[in-house]
């Protein structure tokens, strides 16, 4: 049974502040962070945005430029490491706001960074056993960093959302598959504000070994090489892992490029592969090959092998959807409007 | 706020349903169960609409002293709204300076947080606007 993307869409908040101005606070060289981490600027969400107004975005984005009805709509999960809510779904939520209710299943996924491709998983088996029409699958973040910590230079926020589909498909995923073990390279406890992290342990022995490891399965597994994709898009937690990573796969510069959104927007974690894949839908031409892998700390990797179909000519890629004009949309912060926003600032209780 | 209260208002506030008089075709936001032209004769005849979200600025003020939720968001913009089906509406307009905005400026709705009750409370989302 074929399934596929029906729809998709994206958001990615206006906000930016560069490492330059988050270094000048710090008394660190935000340039030479910058050129480490391959990163100019990274997105910041309004203060009345979170997870869940991004995902509602995102999905309205998906649902106004397809013909499906929203209450054919069976099931949705939203991937986030930033549900606003620890208990109360956010994917209620978003169902509630696109018009899916009540006749739907819900949940929120967390897997680090790659709770929204686990989603698309989930929808997939759903859609070709029969069991659903259509599922929506949401990888959305606002992720945080601790003030002066590494992360605070990339964590950013955005989102993508997957219509999952047998019918008019605009893009076929031909097969996924999954590499996962017990790795503790990054994670948050629960009530912690901020998440901690293993250092250069996030490496090698985590986002390299899944990724790489994947990735090489899903090759074997559907006897491609890399000369056989258009496009390819890894998860990206800064500008560089995803880059150094694809060259060891066999991907040259012209296949990471398009999906590669981390160094204008930073890190969006459960939404960056997704968004990249977005950005590659949004000029993709039908036959071409997408070759996708997530990450997610903790420490797992998804893999997608992808094909265009010729339906992606319907859809409407332009201004007002497409996640480049997102990504050019943008309103600089300095450190202490953006610490405002990101409540850092310590205020009296309401 | 009691959470009846908002829950009750969740399809006008995610959806911008509203309600149109089958008698005059007059729209309403937010919904009513009566139409205050027809009366009686427009009993069983308001059916809800989803209102598009697009429309143009009335008038508008801005907020320098808000209330203690917004004190992260001073200044703001609050604005009397016309939307294409030719209801008006008070909303906040958002990612908008006070020096950019202008009466008649085209606006479009956006999903956001609107308030919480408290850290432990029901956190309230609805529509705001922004520039189109």
């Amino acid at each position: 049974m074929k399934v596929g993307i029906v729809s998709y869409g994206g958001y990615v908040p206006t906000y930016r502040i560069t490492p330059k101005e988050i270094g000048n606070v710090w008394g660190v060289d935000g340039d030479v962070i910058s050129k480490g981490l391959r990163i100019f600027g990274k997105s910041v969400p309004s203060p009345d945005e979170d997870v869940i107004t991004i995902s509602v975005e995102a999905a309205r984005n998906m649902i106004k430029r397809c013909e499906v009805d929203p209450q054919d709509v069976e099931a949705i999960y939203v991937g986030s490491e930033s549900h606003p809510y620890a208990v109360k779904p956010t994917a209620t939520i978003v169902a509630e706001a696109i018009g899916a209710v009540p006749n739907l299943t819900a949940a929120d996924y967390e897997f680090a960074c790659k709770a929204g491709t686990a989603a698309i998983q989930t929808c997939m088996g759903l859609v070709a056993s029969k069991m659903i029409k259509y599922g929506i699958a949401i990888g959305s973040d606002t992720s945080q960093g601790a003030p002066g910590d590494a992360l605070e230079y990339s964590a950013s926020a955005g989102g993508a959302s997957f219509l999952i589909g047998r019918e008019n498909v605009i893009a076929t995923i031909n097969k996924t598959l999954s590499y996962t073990t017990d790795t503790p390279d990054f994670w948050r406890r629960e009530g912690q504000m901020y998440p901690s992290h293993g250092g250069r342990f996030t490496g090698e022995p985590a986002y390299f070994k899944h990724v790489i490891n994947c990735g090489r399965e899903l090759l074997d597994a559907v006897g491609k090489t890399p000369e056989d994709y258009d496009h390819m898009v890894l998860h990206q937690p800064n500008g560089k892992f995803p880059v150094r990573a694809a060259k060891k796969l066999g991907f040259n510069d012209e296949q990471i490029k398009t999906g590669l959104l981390t160094p204008f927007i930073g890190n969006t974690y459960s939404g960056a592969v997704l968004l990249g894949l977005a950005n590659i839908l949004d000029i993709a031409k039908p036959g071409e090959n997408i070759f996708v892998v997530g990450y997610g700390s903790g420490a797992g990797s998804d893999g997608f092998d992808i094909t265009v179909t010729e339906n992606i000519k319907k859809m409407d890629r332009g201004p007002n959807f497409s996640i480049q004009s997102m990504v050019d949309n943008k309103k600089f912060l300095d450190y202490a409007t953006y610490a405002k926003y990101r409540g850092k600032i310590k205020l009296r209780e309401v | 706020m009691a959470i009846p209260r908002f829950w009750r208002e969740t399809p006008s506030r995610y959806n911008l349903i509203g309600t149109k008089c089958k008698n005059c075709d007059t729209i309403y936001f937010p919904p009513r169960l009566i139409c205050p032209k027809c009366h009686r004769k427009s009993i069983g005849k308001l059916e809800p609409i989803k209102l598009k979200g697009e429309g143009e600025v009335i008038t508008y003020t801005v907020i320098h002293d808000g209330p203690k939720q917004f004190e992260m968001q001073i200044p703001y913009i609050m604005a009397i709204i016309e939307l294409d089906e030719g209801v008006r509406l008070t909303a906040q307009i958002v990612e908008c300076e006070s020096n950019e905005i202008k009466i008649g400026m085209r606006v479009k709705s956006t999903f956001r947080k609107l308030g919480e009750d408290g850290k432990a409370g029901v956190i309230h989302y609805g529509y705001k606007f922004i520039k189109a």
